[in-house]
């Protein structure tokens, strides 16, 4: 008994020794702090923490990153102390790519599990699908990934780009940079294209481009045979002024796309294609020697160049074991996520939903591009804008990136029936979609869908 | 050089006694003058050079200019090995070329640098615009090239551009140019230019025009609406011309849409070829038809990877070399599938639907587990990238060899099964069991080796696919509703059918397109379909008499 009980104070002793060690040159609350949180091994009722994301089916390619990089914050959270005190548990159900699906299981993650907070989707609709049930049983669920906006719930934190974050910027850049005069807004057929399409179309009229100097351009989830398109879309760029492709394309119908483009020869620097959803892992299935100049617009890049991606990138491939494995811009909205929702927890002391969810306005966290990033009274965070160009190593090299952080705007200023909407869910005004012209509160979920 | 000083000092001062020593002041002067300006070229070369280091793209994109105007001889490999992404830093900002075997130059002396040195060199990496600069600098400057290709696709940059600064040195090049290709191109970027130029006579630009009229592309109608404020006759025949362009442009538009259905009809034919014979021929629904179009994916990503190891110079003949593969592992799966599940099931036309599906959802997990849910890359041979221009038309190269594989595999199987023994077996068990039975024909190893073939096939088609589509998971799944679609339009057991009910689809698809869009494209086709399943039920071409009824 006394053997063992020295024994684990030796341990201790060493673990200690080892965590000063690391710990020169942090303050001495850290320090304590620190040294509190290492001694103590997470003990008591475990905390669980929801992860929504598909493992099946068409979005498996995108969503089983997430669920991977969850677990990998979770375990060292548990690594760190756990939270609270109490160890982080994570509860991982497949939603199987089917939207209907998603909404059951976040059910069974709120209802049965009681999960303290849930971590998932990825396609708008899939959104939109468990967005009632995260209302009806007050839920919190962290979004990751960049969207249309138009939408500001009090139960969901989008961790993700508005419009405004990543489409606005992205054509500002090309009209400024690359002269572009004529566009071809390219997209699959559902919400979050149309959505972002209808802004962009908006917000390039009012900068005087014509209409005659604008292509739409609708495609099914998963279409291979672009020949057609990619040839209407050159002739449509042949017209003599500067033309450039958006593309909203999602999934894995990108790759064929890209393909096409390097047959038919159109080259970046005649016909650039700036994409929203083509990150990393997109480019991973495919030879991006023909894509080289094809630009990307995110709030991050695997290829950032700061201490605090460094090590996020190391402790991703030692979690997954394979050096090869790419990070995304996603995979930092988890990150931040996950960040926040651990400082609103121990803000506000308890996992109590509500108090976590007013506890979470205003929580600012590092982020992976060098700078910190909060969350706003409308739910959505502060980050920076960054385009990128792809290389021939498939990775991006940021060729632009906006000054400061840009705040999102839930509701876009350049749709007529949104323009005078906000979102504030701080106490007295509470509300997702307020209406500064009339100064009545619209209720909660989207206005347009 | 003095005596014009003298000369000048004499106009200056008009006084000849004091003209000499005047005159050696000022030259000494200008040559203090000079060799400061010269020293400033030289600073400024050097600040042109570590401009290029910068990160400042506005600064790379001036020194690029800079240095393509200078007649410094250090130019030509440093832009070039800039636009390849050889051109390196170091911390110090010098430059380095990292040639092609891999061994570094200084970029400014030209001199190899033994050893290594390699570790903390960056690659210099450009945005679009220094892209765009620097082919304009190296268009100018890569007219005198030795390969003729590099001398049309520079001639072609300029027409692009048109940047006028270009004009002398196409001239130049112009005369000494003896291939007739790039002489054609920098006549034609030479009009292009002229066309442009305020200064050119009426004449010469309706020579101009009447030039570029017979390159009679896309590009030269753009050029020629673009132009304005020209002489009326000059317009006249430029409206003229951009008229009988656009004419010319339909035709060949319309050839194109034809080239795309084929080619997209050829891939919906490998795709339901496989299908043709399963459910054509057996009768057997098989969803998991398309799990084996995704297993030949998989097959070719294996045996590519697996070259890339152990052969790397086969690589480029990879894709021929997983068609036999491709053709094992699915045939042999095929097999196995018949003998293990389907036979069990035969004559019970929605269990077996159930099944397969099963089987279906069972494979892709499988592959999901064994590759994960990521895509897989195959690697495209560059003898199948890239496109052949055909008149006005773009033929891809992967597409065409698609056309001609699918033609190749669809033949072998018509002569399978009219000029062998096989053949006729499987013929005969289709058409009559009870009959070939009798005649001592084995049937159930008819059945299993006829499913072994169907499945084959459509690895085979995975095989092509991976060049063109995802190799994922659910990659099957895109393809089998077409392929259903393809076999029913075509006629149960019908392969000819199935051939022209292929290209069909894959003709009015591709027309649709441009008028309805992609996705309401595929629904006016759905629709067509299923009013013409309604008139005709049995396809385009039924099978007749007994065994049609049974």
């Amino acid at each position: 008994m006394s053997l063992e009980k020295s024994e684990l104070g030796r341990r201790e002793l060493g673990s200690l020794g080892l965590a000063a060690a690391a710990l020169v040159g942090l303050s001495a609350t850290q320090l304590v702090s620190k040294r509190v949180r290492a001694a103590n091994t997470p003990s008591g009722e475990p905390i669980k923490v929801g992860i929504l994301h598909s493992l099946s089916g068409t979005m498996a390619i995108s969503e089983t990153t997430l669920k991977d990089v969850m677990l990998m914050l979770i375990e060292e959270q548990n690594k760190k102390g756990g939270l609270l005190g109490r160890p982080l548990q994570p509860v991982v159900v497949d939603p199987a790519s089917n939207w209907p699906l998603f909404a059951e299981k976040a059910r069974q993650l709120l209802a049965q599990e009681k999960c303290a907070a849930v971590f998932g989707c990825w396609t708008s609709v899939s959104r939109k699908s468990v967005l009632p049930v995260f209302e009806e049983l007050n839920g919190i669920l962290l979004y990751p990934v960049q969207y249309e906006g138009q939408e500001c719930s009090r139960n969901v934190f989008y961790t993700g780009a508005a419009p405004n974050q990543q489409a606005i910027p992205a054509v500002d850049y090309l009209m400024a940079q690359e002269g572009v005069k004529r566009w071809v807004l390219a997209g699959t057929d559902y919400v979050y294209p149309r959505t972002t399409n209808q802004i962009l179309e908006a917000y390039l009229k009012s900068k005087g481009v014509a209409a005659s100097d604008l292509m739409i351009n609708y495609t099914p989830f998963g279409h291979s045979d672009w020949q057609n398109i990619v040839s209407q879309i050159k002739s449509f760029g042949s017209a003599g002024k500067k033309t450039a492709v958006v593309s909203t394309i999602n999934g894995d119908a990108n790759v064929p796309f890209y393909k096409e483009l390097g047959n038919q020869g159109i080259k970046a620097t005649d016909i650039p294609v700036i994409a929203f959803s083509v990150g990393e892992e997109e480019l991973a299935g495919i030879d991006t020697k023909p894509l080289v100049g094809h630009l990307a617009a995110w709030n991050y890049f695997m290829s950032v160049d700061t201490p605090e991606n460094k090590v996020f990138i190391q402790k991703w491939h030692n979690f997954i074991k394979n050096p090869k494995r790419v990070t995304n811009d996603p995979m930092e909205a988890h990150y931040i996520g996950f960040n926040m929702w651990v400082k609103a927890v121990e803000k506000a002391g308890t996992i109590d939903h509500d108090a976590v969810i007013d506890a979470m306005i205003g929580v600012a966290v590092p982020n992976l591009s060098g700078g910190y990033s909060a969350m706003m009274p409308n739910h959505h965070i502060t980050k920076p804008v960054l385009i990128g160009e792809i290389q021939e190593d498939g990775q991006f090299n940021i060729v632009w990136q906006t000054p400061g952080l840009v705040v999102a705007q839930e509701w876009s200023p350049y749709v007529a029936e949104t323009k005078d909407l906000i979102g504030d869910w701080r106490a007295p005004l509470s509300c997702g979609s307020f209406n500064v012209k009339t100064g009545k509160c619209g209720g909660t979920v989207s206005a347009m869908k | 050089m003095p005596s014009c000083f003298r000369i000048r000092a004499w106009r200056v001062f008009r006084t000849p006694v004091h003209g000499r020593s005047f005159c050696i002041a000022f030259f000494a002067l200008a040559l203090l003058f000079v060799s400061a300006l010269r020293g400033e070229a030289e600073t400024s070369s050097a600040d042109l050079y570590s401009a290029l280091a910068s990160h400042d793209y506005e600064n790379m994109r001036k020194a690029v200019e800079k240095l393509a105007a200078s007649d410094d001889p250090r130019a030509v490999p440093i832009l070039s090995a800039l636009q390849a992404g050889r051109l390196f830093a170091d911390t110090d900002g010098e430059l380095f070329i990292r040639n092609p075997d891999g061994s570094l130059e200084g970029a400014v002396s030209g001199q190899r640098i033994a050893g290594e040195l390699g570790k903390n060199l960056r690659e210099i990496r450009i945005n679009n615009t220094i892209r765009r600069a620097l082919e304009g600098a190296l268009g100018r400057l890569r007219l005198f090239a030795p390969d003729p290709n590099v001398r049309a696709a520079a001639a072609n940059a300029i027409f692009q551009t048109r940047d006028e600064s270009a004009l002398i040195p196409l001239e130049r090049a112009l005369a000494r140019e003896r291939v007739a290709k790039v002489r054609r191109a920098m006549q034609e970027a030479k009009a292009a230019l002229l066309l442009f130029s305020p200064g050119t006579p009426p004449k010469t630009k309706l020579e101009a025009i009447a030039l570029l009229r017979n390159r009679g592309d896309q590009e030269v109608a753009a050029l020629l609406s673009e132009l304005n404020g020209q002489p009326p006759e000059v317009m006249a025949a430029a409206k003229d011309a951009v008229v009988a362009i656009e004419r010319q442009q339909q035709i060949w538009n319309f050839l194109q849409i034809i080239f795309y259905g084929f080619s997209l009809g050829s891939i919906l034919l490998l795709a339901a070829t496989g299908l043709a014979i399963t459910f054509g021929v057996m009768g057997v629904i098989n969803m998991a038809h398309g799990e084996m179009v995704m297993l030949g994916a998989y097959t070719t990503f294996v045996v590519q990877q697996a070259t890339l190891r152990f052969a790397p110079e086969w690589l480029p003949a990879s894709p021929i070399l997983a068609l036999p593969f491709a053709f094992l592992v699915t045939g042999l799966l095929g097999v196995l599938i018949e003998r293990g599940l389907i036979r069990f099931l035969y004559g019970r036309p929605l269990e077996t639907l159930l099944a397969t599906w099963g089987l279906s959802l069972v494979l892709q997990q499988a592959v999901r587990t064994l590759f994960g849910a990521s895509n897989r890359e195959v690697m495209t041979p560059s003898w199948m990238s890239g496109a052949v221009p055909l008149g006005a038309m773009t033929i891809t190269a992967n597409r065409l060899t698609i056309i001609a594989f699918s033609v190749v595999v669809f033949g072998s199987l018509i002569l399978l099964l009219r000029t062998t023994f096989f053949g006729l077996q499987m013929r005969a068990v289709t058409q009559n069991r009870a009959m070939a039975a009798a005649m001592g024909i084995r049937t159930p190893r008819v059945d299993a080796l006829t499913f072994g073939l169907g499945s084959a096939v459509a690895g085979l088609a995975g095989v092509a696919l991976s060049q063109i589509d995802n190799v994922s998971p659910n990659l099957g799944q895109n393809y089998i509703i077409d392929s259903f679609m393809v076999v029913v339009f075509g006629g149960v057991g019908n392969l000819w059918g199935t051939a022209l009910g292929a290209l069909t689809l894959g003709i009015v698809n591709k027309f649709l397109e441009p008028v309805a869009g992609a996705v309401l494209g595929k629904i006016v086709v759905l629709c067509l379909l299923i009013v013409f399943i309604q008139r005709r039920p049995r396809g385009l071409f039924p099978l007749k008499g007994r065994a049609a009824e049974a």
